[in-house]
């Protein structure tokens, strides 16, 4: 049987046909992206199927139930509370961080070249150590017999203050202690995005006469939109799907006060043995950050096509 | 300890007779018999973890299994994260550590232990009920009584703060002796009462309030003794119909009074630090604070002393938190787990653990509460001589008697210490509390 062999010239086009599929800048960012797709596939997507598929089993895992576990939640006070909570605890945090980065980074931006770096890296501390950590410390700070702070405030004649064993001081707590942790996230990226704020726009903006408020809301702000944006947007889904620093401080209370989606799941899930209905409250995360996902990059989005 | 202990063919042999149906027996191959992962709770007592590694060790070796131990903290509830994953994959060791009801919520998943249990209780006599309560299903046993771990947390107060009030402890509780007479005075009035007084001698008494097991357990007892059962049995909820829950509300609005106003918010830590500053005057807890009091402020230590339970209406019962061994379904080596489980239940390894504990761990068999351990731990003598319960005192889980599927739930999310917190600093009335409990508990039924 005689062997086919190709043209030559067939072999050649279909060589040259895989090195130029091979040189594109799409497969080589593609290649050079999979093991992260892998990784996010093995670690994010199956799992968030993984918990889909949970979430619409019974109890004790044996039954398909469909949305009852959702359809149940509803019902039940508690989880209204946590909804309500979580974003209270996500929407005023990701406020005060944005405010307090926003305002330290523009400090940061005039001191001078020298000694910026060490500002920079003191800043930072909190975001770098890990929080679970950091928020020990806290919880020391905050402890019901010991309170650093009430020690102070007793010294100065101040009332004591129940810090983790009332609702209210509760939940200023544990947003105060994401603030500390998240402030500095927000402080880089804007001393970053004002740092690319071309010069030549504040001193027109000074020529024209413009004072210290009018060069921030209309030169520095609408340079500095699509970056705020993002880092709202990310920021909001860290913030929501905190997990540890209300688990060290509070573990949700005192009287479920403090319960974001992430605690009291794992609260009912885990520890509670109800594993689907866990998972179902881990999932109502999704549709709320979905649509501020949807609301914030459709406005970055209709920005970047009007520029 | 030669002739008591339990030999494997021993076992052996008298699981086969009670139990032909299971895949008895083990084999011993000339090439030693096969390997046994285990996990054990991560004792907080230095020194306790070695004494159990020991007692594995050396029935590995007696048996030739290769014994595998892995010591799990409950330190962020890693342990209870082990067992969800492990009965998730239907993959893991061999024997794990049950805390509380946890055994019940994978009772389909573990291994009966009849075989194991039956011979003990014969030769032992009875388990704490709270205990059989929690290993039991269906009429069977799932899981073994751990030593380790398992604990009660009765009052640990100081004896010069309650004389200065009126109350002589060693009167109702002498040293090293079984109580007195007046041990029936001690209730839950005479503890307010002194309560009130410790207050204003600047000393509160500080029963932790919060949700964690410290708090649970010490409060699931008092509504007990009060009749204060949430659900029954059947898991029918009684809250409302139970004229005892209001009792113990009202009771818990003058026992707050009394109390730091942060004890809503302790965790099992919190109330070691109060009684170990020298501040507090009593709390609810097992020897652990003593021991590090003894280590950090001796001149606290050598006040303390534990007592039993306030009784109440409905008797004397001693928060428990019953740790367990099981051995799931799907172990590779389950004659050899139970054989394990088997050496470490007899009486001279029990002893050697609880002694290694100094007095901590308290032996599910009744018969095993009379080890020296708890005369000899001083200063001062007989600090925790009356700590593991006895006579009159009764084990009780909280939120027992309800099933499983709902008492996990009522566990982990504390629901009586929420409602304490509700109708005392959250405003609300006891009605409305009873109202909100019965809406809580309905969510905890379903299935």
């Amino acid at each position: 049987m005689a062997a086919v062999i190709p043209a030559p010239q067939a072999v050649a086009r279909k060589h040259g046909g895989l090195q130029r599929f091979a040189r594109r800048k799409s497969t080589v960012a593609f290649l050079m992206a999979l093991p992260l797709i892998v990784l996010i596939a093995a670690l994010v997507v199956y799992p968030t199927f993984y918990a889909i598929y949970l979430a619409m089993l019974n109890k004790s895992l044996e039954r398909f139930v469909g949305f009852s576990n959702f359809t149940f939640l509803f019902t039940r006070e508690t989880f209204w509370m946590v909804v309500k909570q979580s974003c209270i605890f996500a929407i005023s945090a990701v406020i005060f961080k944005a405010l307090i980065g926003f305002c330290v980074a523009h400090f940061v931006h005039n001191v001078p070249a020298k000694g910026q770096r060490k500002w920079r890296g003191m800043l930072l501390i909190p975001w770098v150590i890990p929080p679970a950590m950091s928020t020990l410390g806290w919880f020391w700070l905050f402890d019901p017999s010991y309170s650093a702070f009430n020690w102070i405030f007793v010294r100065l004649g101040i009332p004591s203050v129940t810090w983790l064993g009332d609702g209210n001081w509760a939940r200023f707590s544990v947003i105060l202690v994401n603030v500390w942790y998240g402030a500095p996230f927000f402080l880089i990226m804007y001393l970053a995005a004002l740092k690319s704020v071309p010069e030549q726009l504040y001193e027109a903006a000074a020529i024209d006469g413009a004072n210290w408020w009018q060069k921030i809301w209309y030169v520095t702000l609408p340079m500095m939109r699509n970056i705020i944006s993002i880092t709202v947007l990310f920021s909001l889904i860290v913030t929501f799907a905190n997990f540890d620093i209300v688990r060290i401080l509070t573990a949700g209370g005192p009287i479920d006060k403090t319960h974001v989606f992430a605690t009291w799941a794992f609260l009912v899930g885990i520890q509670g043995g109800d594993i689907a209905l866990g998972a179902a409250v881990s999932l109502f995360m999704f549709p709320i950050l979905a649509v501020a996902a949807y609301f914030i990059l459709r406005d970055i989005s209709r920005r970047g096509n009007e520029a | 300890m030669p002739q008591q202990s339990q030999q494997r063919r021993k076992f052996l042999k008298t699981a086969a007779a009670t139990s032909a149906a299971l895949a008895f027996p083990y084999i011993r191959t000339s090439f030693a018999a096969g390997s046994l992962s285990v996990a054990f709770w991560d004792h907080w007592v230095p020194g306790a973890n070695n004494t159990l590694t020991k007692l594995c060790q050396d029935w590995g070796k007696k048996e030739k299994v290769d014994v595998k131990i892995d010591y799990i903290t409950s330190q962020g509830n890693k342990d209870q994260l082990t067992i969800v994953a492990e009965a998730q994959a239907r993959s893991g060791h061999d024997i794990l550590q049950h805390p509380a009801w946890f055994a019940q919520t994978y009772a389909k998943q573990l291994e009966p232990v009849d075989d194991v249990m039956n011979p003990l209780i014969k030769k032992y006599g009875k388990v704490a009920s709270a205990a059989e309560f929690l290993a039991k299903s269906k009429g069977h046993w799932i899981a073994v009584p751990a030593v380790t771990g398992t604990q009660v947390k009765p009052p640990l107060l100081r004896l010069d703060l309650f004389k200065k009030v009126g109350i002589d402890i060693l009167e109702m509780y002498p040293v090293n002796k079984p109580e007195t007479k007046a041990a029936a005075n001690w209730n839950w009035d005479t503890m307010l009462a002194a309560g009130e007084k410790l207050k204003k001698e600047g000393h509160p008494i500080g029963l932790g309030l919060g949700q964690t097991t410290d708090s649970i357990d010490w409060v699931g007892a008092m509504f007990h003794s009060f009749g204060a059962d949430l659900v029954n049995e059947k898991g029918d909820i009684l809250v409302k119909k139970n004229d005892a829950v209001k009792q113990v509300l009202e009771y818990a609005q003058r026992l707050v009074k009394v109390m730091p106003q942060d004890v809503f918010a302790w965790d099992d830590a919190s109330n070691n630090k109060y009684i170990i500053s020298g501040q507090g005057s009593m709390i609810m807890n097992p020897p652990s604070a003593y021991a590090v009091a003894k280590r950090d402020n001796p001149t606290v230590a050598k006040e303390l002393y534990e007592i039993p339970y306030p009784t109440g209406p409905k008797g004397r019962f001693a928060g428990y938190l019953p740790y367990l061994w099981g051995t799931w379904a799907f172990s590779k080596n389950k004659s050899a787990a139970k054989s394990l489980l088997s050496h470490l239940l007899q009486r001279e390894s029990v002893e050697q653990l609880v002694t290694a504990s100094i007095g901590y761990d308290v032996p599910s068999f009744e018969s095993m509460r009379d080890f020296k351990i708890w005369e000899k731990v001083e200063p001062p003598v007989g600090v925790v001589y009356h700590y593991p319960p006895r006579k009159d005192q009764t084990t009780w889980v909280a939120c027992a008697p309800a099933p499983a599927s709902m008492a996990q739930q009522m566990y982990t999310q504390a629901i009586m210490t929420k409602m304490i917190a509700r109708c005392t600093t959250g405003g609300d009335s006891i009605a409305k509390t009873i109202d909100w409990a019965a809406s809580e508990l309905e969510g905890y039924q379903r299935s």
